[in-house]
């Protein structure tokens, strides 16, 4: 994973709650077997008609949000299945960053596996933000070290908590990470009960 | 020190623990199957790790698979590419699959516990987020994504934050009729979709404890829907009888040793949770879901809200949506609904009890002309044991048509889905926008209901139906 340090750019907002992942990306794009390539159906269901048609209306359609890097939004973003898809569609539409009032928890880990930064405000932070990004020139900072957001000249601040900052600022590889406890990892396994079930 | 059941899972399979970090928790049984799984094996490729424990990890194909002709194959290109590649991979990693030839394939959360495989006090994940149904065990069993399965497939542990203990206590006795599907329907519909985020709920109280092991699964299922990242159940003698003489339960000296482990589990008199929530069974009537997420369901007996009986504005907006697209208008009679399909299945709902109560409610009748059912089992050994019990036999002869296993039309990857503005009684778990098919309308209800509404063609208060 790139270390994340400064998200900068244009907002995008979608005001509801609840989003779930089968909104994000819906099932019938989750037949590939590769991380990449599910930007194109971002949303889709929302995104085109019935007839396949462009739905000009929907806020990911229009023109001047197509360089967005954050995504604002309502409560529970990403419940639902836990199709690691959904981060994955985010990242490759180009969004970097989704601030909401609460996540679901399986997007939450998915989203930090993939250097998505979910934020979490208060309801009225969220408000205030999305007001803002009515403006899709509106410019917006992020700053991961600092737990800042900057939009429409006022700062607000974001909890992450510190091992995941961590782990994004300097973009580890958590697998790596757990292998430095190998040995640690053998023991608990040489005391594992002789009961529990095993394939072997 | 009194712990609850959450607890001491949790500290039995702390690995490490640091302060700042989240704890390193060890994995007792990796499920895996063919839509969350292929990145994670290419991650271990591109990074030339392999499988840590290969006998604690199983899987099977569901999610995609055809229910019908599956003597000729699958049709989709890039479902067959899916299958095919978590096939070479369990080759190339010596895993066991359970594949299309094998009669215990089936949906991946119906055969751990019909093999035995899932049991009281282990830690258990999957790629998907209906892992929460082995909580009926006692297990701690939460879904994961890929760069996690990825994790638990080079590691056998995943580093994970200590969730809260939430405690939601359901007692007196279920009226006849409601069943455990009920019984979570009014869960969520009181907690709300995100009433659970954050934390493992423990389901608790008398109603619980007489639940069959099957509809313990039913309730731990679909604590997600409730946003939690898991549920469980304590262990006790109906968990026990269930497990005993299980292909891969213990057996002999090791199924004592067990015994002992798994008698010592249940949440102490005197533990705390860090969250409450109690539910009175004799008020829970059978429920049927009207909007596009699990919480918005009302009774059988009541009517689909309008916007304005919220308060807050995100609701009175939330409902709105849901009723346009569900295309109902608002204060509908629930039994004012007719439907035009039927799909009784899922790992919600697709077990052999679910089967039985469907079929004692269609033995001698017809479904109605203008509905289209299907029950699609579990898994293959579901399918077997409905077979051997003649089952096949009153859903055909009422009109349902009868297929093999799999996830279905519960998500709608495979051939199985609705049509835009088609209305489905459903016995799965989600009623989102699009699940079933795009367009597609979904009701969410037990087996008996969902049998009911086919042969009525609307939804029916089965308690009067029935009689
Ligand atoms: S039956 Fe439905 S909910 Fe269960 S695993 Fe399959 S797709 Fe997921």
């Amino acid at each position: 994973m790139e270390p994340v340090r400064r998200i900068e750019g244009t907002m995008v907002p979608l005001m509801r709650s609840h989003v779930d992942t089968d909104q994000i990306i819906p099932k019938q794009f989750l037949k590939r077997v590769e991380r990449s390539g599910f930007g194109p159906f971002l949303f889709h269901d929302w995104a085109y008609d019935h007839e396949g048609e462009l739905r000009p209306d929907f806020v990911f359609n229009q023109p001047e949000y197509q360089s967005a890097t954050v995504l604002v939004t309502g409560h529970n973003f990403g419940s639902g299945s836990s199709r690691e898809h959904a981060p994955w569609a985010l990242i490759d539409w180009g969004i970097r960053a989704v601030i909401a009032p609460s996540f679901a928890d399986i997007f939450r880990n998915n989203s930090l596996k993939n250097g998505l930064v979910p934020i979490i405000l208060s309801d009225e932070e969220v408000e205030r933000i999305a007001a803002v990004a009515g403006d899709p020139a509106a410019e917006v900072v992020i700053d991961v070290e600092a737990g800042t957001v900057t939009a429409g000249g006022v700062t607000v601040s974001f909890f992450l908590d510190p091992f995941v900052k961590h782990c994004l600022l300097n973009g580890l590889d958590d697998i790596a990470i757990t292998l430095d406890h190998e040995s640690e990892i053998s023991a608990f396994e040489a005391a594992r009960p002789g009961f529990k079930p095993s394939l072997a | 020190m009194p712990r609850t059941l959450f607890e001491k899972i949790w500290t039995d399979h702390v690995v490490r623990s640091a302060p700042g970090e989240p704890d390193l928790v060890y994995v007792d049984l990796h499920l895996v199957h063919e839509v969350t799984s292929p990145q994670a094996f290419e991650g271990l490729r591109l990074t030339g790790r392999g499988v840590r424990r290969a006998d604690l990890t199983l899987a099977t194909i569901d999610h995609g698979v055809p229910t019908i002709d599956r003597e000729h194959g699958i049709s989709d290109p890039r479902s067959r590419q899916q299958i095919d590649t978590l096939i070479a991979n369990c080759q190339e990693h010596e895993i066991t699959l359970y594949g299309l030839d094998d009669p215990r394939q089936g949906i991946v959360h119906i055969i751990g516990p019909e093999q035995g495989m899932t049991q009281p006090g282990m830690t258990i994940v999957c790629g998907d987020s209906h892992t929460s149904t082995h909580g009926a065990f006692g297990a701690l069993a939460f879904g994961i994504g890929t760069s996690e399965v990825e994790h638990v497939l080079a590691t056998q542990t995943l580093p994970q934050s200590r969730p809260k203990a939430m405690a939601v206590n359901v007692t007196g006795e279920l009226p006849a009729w409601s069943t455990a599907k009920d019984i979570i329907l009014a869960i969520i519909n009181r907690i709300g979709v995100g009433g659970g985020t954050g934390h493992v709920i423990e389901y608790r109280g008398d109603t619980i404890a007489n639940l069959s092991m099957e509809g313990r699964m039913t309730v731990c299922n679909m604590s997600i829907e409730g946003g939690a990242r898991a549920g469980l159940i304590g262990p006790d003698e109906t968990t026990f009888a269930y497990l005993k003489g299980r292909p891969q339960a213990p057996s002999g000296d090791a199924w004592d040793a067990a015994l002992d482990y798994w008698r010592g589990l249940p949440t102490d008199d005197d533990a705390g949770f860090d969250f409450e929530v109690g539910l009175n069974a004799a008020e829970i009537p059978p429920y049927v879901s009207w909007g596009t997420n699990p919480a918005q369901s009302a009774t059988v007996d009541g009517a689909v809200p309008a916007p304005g009986d919220f308060e807050d504005p995100s609701e009175q907006e939330h409902t709105a949506n849901a009723l346009a697209y569900m295309q109902l208008e608002p204060h509908t009679a629930i039994t004012d609904i007719t439907i035009d399909r039927v799909f009784l299945g899922s790992c919600t709902n697709g077990r052999i009890e679910d089967l039985r109560a469907a079929a004692a409610v269609l033995e001698g009748k017809r479904v109605h002309g203008d509905v289209h059912a299907m029950v699609v089992p579990g898994s293959g050994l579901v399918k077997l044991q409905a077979e051997s019990e003649g089952l096949d036999e009153v859903f055909t002869a009422a009109g349902f048509e009868w297929r093999d296993a799999g996830c279905s039309m519960c998500l709608g990857m495979n051939p199985d889905i609705l049509q835009p503005g088609e209305r489905c009684a459903s016995t799965s778990n989600r009623n989102f926008e699009g699940r079933q098919g795009r367009g597609g309308l979904t009701h969410l209800v037990s087996p008996a209901m969902a049998a009911a509404a086919a042969v009525a063609g609307r939804f029916v208060d089965i308690r009067e139906w029935a009689d």
